[in-house]
């Protein structure tokens, strides 16, 4: 149990170790922990900055989706309006388009009416000058007479 | 003991609370103090080493993980109680933390199986735990000393260092007696650190030689001196990490007393 020059081996070791532990151990173990403690740390951070973006992400999809409702529900009410329209305007000129051929038979009708009339008129003139002359058995002169002929036909009109 | 029947009690015991030297007198050197520690303590340190040298901040690998469970338990107690900046203090704590628990550990080996196997192969004495060696501890606290008396220097300055040796804690006009107290207090530090590990794990390995002596004395004894054996070994588990945890500490406490002013 005696004191000797082991003490001093002991410490030369000692101070061996301590050198080791100060120069190769210590320093890369330490930077190790550290660098992943702010790994860590990012990671957390870019975690929750994922997470808040997330958040908001789905805020705006929720506004954009009550937009395009919004919109689709415009377009609709606007579609059936103008189906509407469409349908009025088809109406009054389907309407108008009828009332104007309604219009042209009539003209056309009484065209064809005073044509007639007309045919007629001449007919029962020469009718009325053939029976005349028939009485008459006597030529009339047509030169001589039209003026009688025409006050004729106008009474007939 | 079994197997050396021819000794006495006495005999036994002596011969396994010598230490395997060579020379005489102050220049005579435990070979078995100075060889299990460095090996023990290269093997350690070098394994650290070469998993610091790999280390890698990604997910570690199971040693690195271990190892820096390790150190970091330490740095954690450092930081709580070394304020100061420095590149020291913690390399020293693990330092001393792994490799005093390390040579506690030898304690765990069965008394008996390295000295006898030793005796096979031509070595007479051995003691295998080298914390049971004054030498050691001392070594140990002589270097921990120079330490803290270089920080009292490189922290205070010299003039800082005479005036708080000087002044702490009655003033000035007792300095004679202030100086006494320090030089009695900062020698106190060494010694206690030395004395207290020496003594714990003297005390330890005397408890697991004398259950030794006991299981030699008859067959009869043999069972309750296993069961003892391992009581006080799995009980020992907790003396040797405590003791080197208190050793690790304390020095940490002087040297922080060191960088500090009072």
């Amino acid at each position: 149990m005696n004191i000797n020059a082991t003490l001093l081996g002991q410490a030369l070791w000692f101070a061996l170790f301590i050198w080791l532990t100060m120069k190769y151990v210590w320093p890369p173990i330490q930077k190790a922990m550290q660098d992943r403690q702010k790994q860590i740390a990012d990671g957390l951070a870019a975690g929750e900055k994922g997470r808040q973006e997330l958040e908001a992400a789905a805020e705006k999809v929720t506004l954009e989706l009550q937009k395009a409702k919004e919109q689709a529900n415009d377009i609709l009410a606007q579609a059936d309006k103008r189906a509407g329209e469409i349908v009025e305007e088809a109406k009054s000129s389907a309407k108008n388009e009828g009332d104007r051929i309604v219009a042209a038979a009539k003209a056309e009708i009484e065209q064809e009416v005073n044509r007639a009339k007309e045919q007629l008129r001449a007919q029962v003139a020469a009718l009325a000058v053939s029976g005349a002359e028939k009485i008459l058995k006597k030529e009339i002169d047509t030169k001589a007479h039209a003026e009688i002929l025409r006050s004729l036909e106008s009474e007939l009109g | 003991m079994a197997s050396t029947g021819a000794q006495t009690s006495g005999e036994y015991i002596a011969h396994h609370l010598q230490n395997l030297h060579v020379g005489h007198g102050f220049w005579s050197v435990h070979l078995d103090t100075l060889i299990v520690s460095g090996v023990l303590g290269l093997l350690s340190f070098g394994l650290m080493m070469v998993v610091a040298r790999k280390a890698q901040s990604g997910i570690p690998s199971g040693v690195q993980n271990f190892v820096e469970m390790v150190v970091s338990i330490v740095d954690e107690q450092v930081r709580d109680t070394f304020h100061a900046k420095s590149a020291l203090v913690t390399p020293l704590a693990i330092t001393i933390f792994v490799w005093v628990f390390l040579m506690n550990a030898m304690d765990l080996i069965p008394v008996d199986f390295l000295p006898e196997t030793a005796k096979v192969a031509g070595v007479e004495y051995l003691k295998v735990v080298p914390t049971t060696d004054l030498n050691l501890t001392f070594g140990m606290s002589f270097t921990v000393f120079l330490m803290m008396l270089a920080f009292n220097f490189k922290y205070k300055g010299v003039g800082g260092f005479l005036k708080e040796a000087l002044t702490v804690p009655f003033g000035k006009y007792l300095f004679p007696v202030n100086l006494l107290f320090r030089i009695i207090e900062d020698i106190a530090k060494p010694i206690s650190l030395a004395l207290r590990l020496f003594g714990n794990m003297y005390a330890g390995e005397m408890v697991f030689i004398l259950l030794a002596v006991l299981m030699g004395v008859s067959y009869w004894w043999i069972p309750a001196g296993a069961v003892l054996s391992l009581g006080w070994a799995l009980f020992h588990i907790l003396i040797i990490t405590l003791q080197a945890f208190v050793f690790m500490m304390l020095t940490v406490v002087y040297m922080s007393m060191a960088a500090e002013h009072h």
